[in-house]
C-alpha cells in the first residue's frame, strides 16, 4: 500500500460509464454488490484480443494461437497469486460463481457425500449456495441444516456444537450479498473441520473489496465471480485444494477436458482443464487478468479502508438525517460490513423506492436479493440495497439521500 | 417528480394507500388463487365468490408494491357485480393496454379514449407501459384473477 490519499474521483474516471446521465442526471451507481462497472482498461484489453490475437486457446502451434493461450495461462497465474493459491492449477475457470458451486455439487458432493450426511449453510447464503444442496438433498436424502443469524444480521454461533454433529461440507459466505455482514470464516472452518467436514466458501462478495488469503480462511474450496470486481460477465472462479480436485471426476464432458479419446472411453486431462470442457470464455479470462492488476495497483488494503469510510459515512448520514424512518438492516458497525447496505424506508416498497431513485440517477438493487430465506427470517419481502463500490464517494451518499427524501414526498 | 407523473398518478396512490376489498373470504365457498412475482417476492392471494354466473365478492390480500397493489384494488373495484363473461372481457383488455410496446406509446399518448370500450379508471395504469419492469407488478392480481376465472390455462 502506497499509504496515499485514495482518490476515488480519479478512479472514477477510469470507469466510461460513470460518465453518462440517467434522466438528465448524473448517474450514481450504487449496484455494485450485482455487476461493478468496467474500467477502461479491461474493456480496452478485451477488445485489443479480439483485434489481434483471437485464436482457440490449447490447440493451434501458431503465432496467435500461442498468444492466446499465454495471455489466458498468464490470468490463472495472477488470480491464483491474488487469492493465495499454493499453485495456479487450483485455479478453475467456470462460467461464473453458480457453475462453481454446482461443479463442486455435482463433482466431489455426488462421490462423497450419502444418506444421512449433513450440509450445514448459513441464513445467509444467495440462492445459489443454497438451491445445488436442495437439489443434492432431495436426491440423495441428505439433510440441511442452518446456521441462524442474530437480530442484527451476524451468524448465531452459540450452538455450533450440536449444529455440527454429522456435518460433512458446511458452505459459507465470507460476505453477506444482502446484508453486508462479515462472517467469521475462520472460525468455522476450525469448527467444521474438527468434525472432518470439508468448507466451501462463496466469495462473491469479499474479493471484490476484501485481500483474500485462502489459507487464512482455512477453506476447501472458494467460489467467485469476475464481474463483481471489475472484470467482464461471462468468467467465474472455483479455487480447490489441489488434492480435493485432483480426485474429483470432470464436470461436463467435451474437448479440452480429455487427454484422449477413441471408440471405447476417454482418459481425463489434467487439473484443472479437466474441469473446463469446451472452448473457454477467452477474452473474458483475459480481461479477469487486466481486472486483478487493476485492484492491485491501487491495492486491496485501500479499497478496504476506502469502503469502510465510506460505509461509515453513509450509515451516520442515513441515520441522522431519516432516524426511525429508515432501518437499515444488518450489523449497526461499519468494521463488522462491507459496503452493502440494505434499507427499509417507511413502509414504502422497495420496488417504488428504487424507482424514484432512478428518477434522480441513483441505481439501487430493490428486491430479495436472492436470499429468499434471510428475508422471511427479516420478516421483510424484500429490501432496497444500496452497494459501495472503489469508484463512489461522499458525493454519491449525499445524492442517495436526497433522493431517498424525495421518495418519501410521493408517499407521504 | 419530474417525469413520473404517468406512473404515479393520484388515484393509483390512492387505491395504494386505501385499498379497496382487501382481506379474505372463506374457501369454501370462495376460491382463492396465489401468485408470486419472482422478481421482487410480492405476492397476491385473491378470493372470488360467485354466485351462478355473478361475481358476488372478491378480496384481495398479500403485499407488494405500489402498482401491484393498486391494480390489483382497481381490479376488485371493476370487477364485483360483473358477470363472468364480463370479467374475462376486462381482464383481456387490460391485459391488451399492458402489452402495448412503448415505441407506440407517442402516436396513442396516454389519452382517455371515452368509447365504450374505455376502461375507466384503470386507463391510469396505462403509464406503467412506459416501465417494463413493472408491467409483472400491474399484471399479478389481474394473471391471479383469471386463473380462478379461466381454470385450466
Amino acid at each position: 500500500m502506497t499509504g496515499s490519499i485514495f482518490e476515488s474521483e480519479k478512479i472514477k474516471e477510469d470507469f466510461p460509464l460513470l460518465e453518462r446521465e440517467v434522466n438528465g442526471k448524473p448517474i450514481v451507481y450504487l449496484d455494485s454488490a450485482a455487476t461493478s462497472q468496467k474500467p477502461i482498461e479491461v474493456i480496452d484489453r478485451m477488445t485489443d484480443y479480439y483485434k489481434q490475437i483471437n485464436a482457440n486457446v490449447h490447440r493451434g502451434a501458431y503465432h496467435i494461437a500461442e498468444l492466446a493461450t499465454s495471455e489466458m495461462e498468464e490470468t490463472r497465474t495472477k488470480v491464483s497469486r491474488f487469492i493465495n493459491a499454493s499453485s495456479e492449477k487450483e485455479i478453475v475457470f467456470t462460467k461464473n460463481a453458480t457453475e462453481a458451486i454446482n461443479l463442486v455439487a455435482y463433482t466431489w458432493a455426488r462421490t462423497q457425500l450419502n444418506e444421512g450426511d449433513v450440509i450445514l449453510l448459513s441464513s445467509l447464503e444467495h440462492h445459489s449456495n443454497i438451491v445445488p444442496w436442495q437439489q443434492l438433498s432431495s436426491e440423495r436424502n441428505i439433510e440441511i441444516r442452518w446456521i441462524p443469524i442474530t437480530q442484527d444480521g451476524q451468524l448465531d454461533l452459540s450452538s455450533m456444537d450440536e449444529l455440527l454433529a454429522d456435518v460433512k461440507l458446511l458452505c459459507v459466505s465470507a460476505v453477506s450479498n444482502a446484508l453486508g455482514t462479515i462472517n467469521p470464516v475462520k472460525q468455522l472452518t476450525d469448527a467444521a473441520h474438527q468434525v472432518g467436514a470439508i468448507c466451501l466458501v462463496d466469495a462473491c462478495q469479499s474479493v471484490p473489496h476484501f485481500k483474500t488469503d485462502v489459507a487464512e480462511l482455512g477453506a476447501d474450496f472458494l467460489a467467485f465471480s469476475g464481474h463483481k470486481m471489475c472484470g467482464p460477465t461471462g468468467v467465474g472462479v472455483l479455487w480447490g485444494r489441489l488434492d480435493l480436485l485432483e480426485k474429483m471426476p470432470p464436470f461436463l464432458g467435451g474437448g479440452e477436458m480429455i487427454l484422449n479419446v477413441t471408440s471405447d472411453g476417454f482418459t481425463t486431462n489434467e487439473v484443472p482443464w479437466k474441469f473446463e470442457a469446451g472452448t473457454p470464455p477467452i477474452a473474458e479470462i483475459i480481461g479477469l487478468g487486466v481486472a486483478v492488476s487493476y485492484l492491485e495497483k491501487i491495492g486491496m488494503e485501500a479499497i478496504r479502508e476506502h469502503e469502510q469510510n465510506l460505509t461509515s459515512y453513509a450509515l451516520d448520514l442515513l441515520n441522522d438525517r431519516f432516524g426511525d424512518d429508515l432501518i437499515i438492516h444488518g450489523p449497526g458497525a461499519a468494521v463488522e460490513r462491507s459496503g452493502v447496505i440494505s434499507f427499509s424506508y417507511r413502509d414504502i416498497h422497495p420496488h417504488d423506492i428504487s424507482q424514484v431513485l432512478d428518477q434522480y440517477g441513483v441505481c439501487v438493487r430493490a428486491g430479495h436479493h436472492c436470499c429468499k430465506p434471510l428475508m422471511a427470517l427479516l420478516g421483510v419481502n424484500a429490501t432496497a440495497r444500496a452497494s459501495l463500490y472503489i469508484y463512489n464517494d461522499e458525493s454519491d451518499i449525499k445524492v442517495l439521500a436526497d433522493a431517498i427524501n424525495e421518495v418519501g414526498k410521493i408517499f407521504s | 417528480m419530474p417525469g413520473l407523473e404517468d406512473l404515479y398518478k393520484e388515484i393509483i396512490l390512492d387505491h395504494y394507500k386505501n385499498p379497496r376489498n382487501q382481506g379474505e373470504l372463506s374457501v369454501p365457498p370462495a376460491i382463492m388463487e396465489e401468485g408470486f412475482n419472482p422478481l421482487c417476492g410480492d405476492e397476491v392471494k385473491v378470493y372470488v365468490l360467485t354466485d351462478g354466473d355473478l361475481i358476488k365478492d372478491i378480496r384481495i390480500d398479500g403485499q407488494g408494491c405500489s402498482i401491484s397493489q393498486a391494480s390489483a384494488s382497481m381490479m376488485a373495484e371493476s370487477v364485483i357485480d360483473k358477470t363472468l363473461e364480463e370479467a374475462k372481457n376486462l381482464i383481456e383488455r387490460f391485459k391488451e393496454m399492458m402489452s402495448v410496446h412503448e415505441s407506440n406509446m407517442d402516436s396513442e399518448e396516454l389519452s382517455e379514449d371515452n368509447d365504450e370500450n374505455s376502461l375507466g379508471d384503470l386507463q391510469a395504469l396505462k403509464g406503467v407501459v412506459k416501465y417494463p419492469v413493472r408491467i409483472k407488478c400491474a399484471t399479478l392480481g389481474w394473471n391471479t384473477f383469471d386463473q380462478i376465472i379461466t381454470p385450466g390455462e
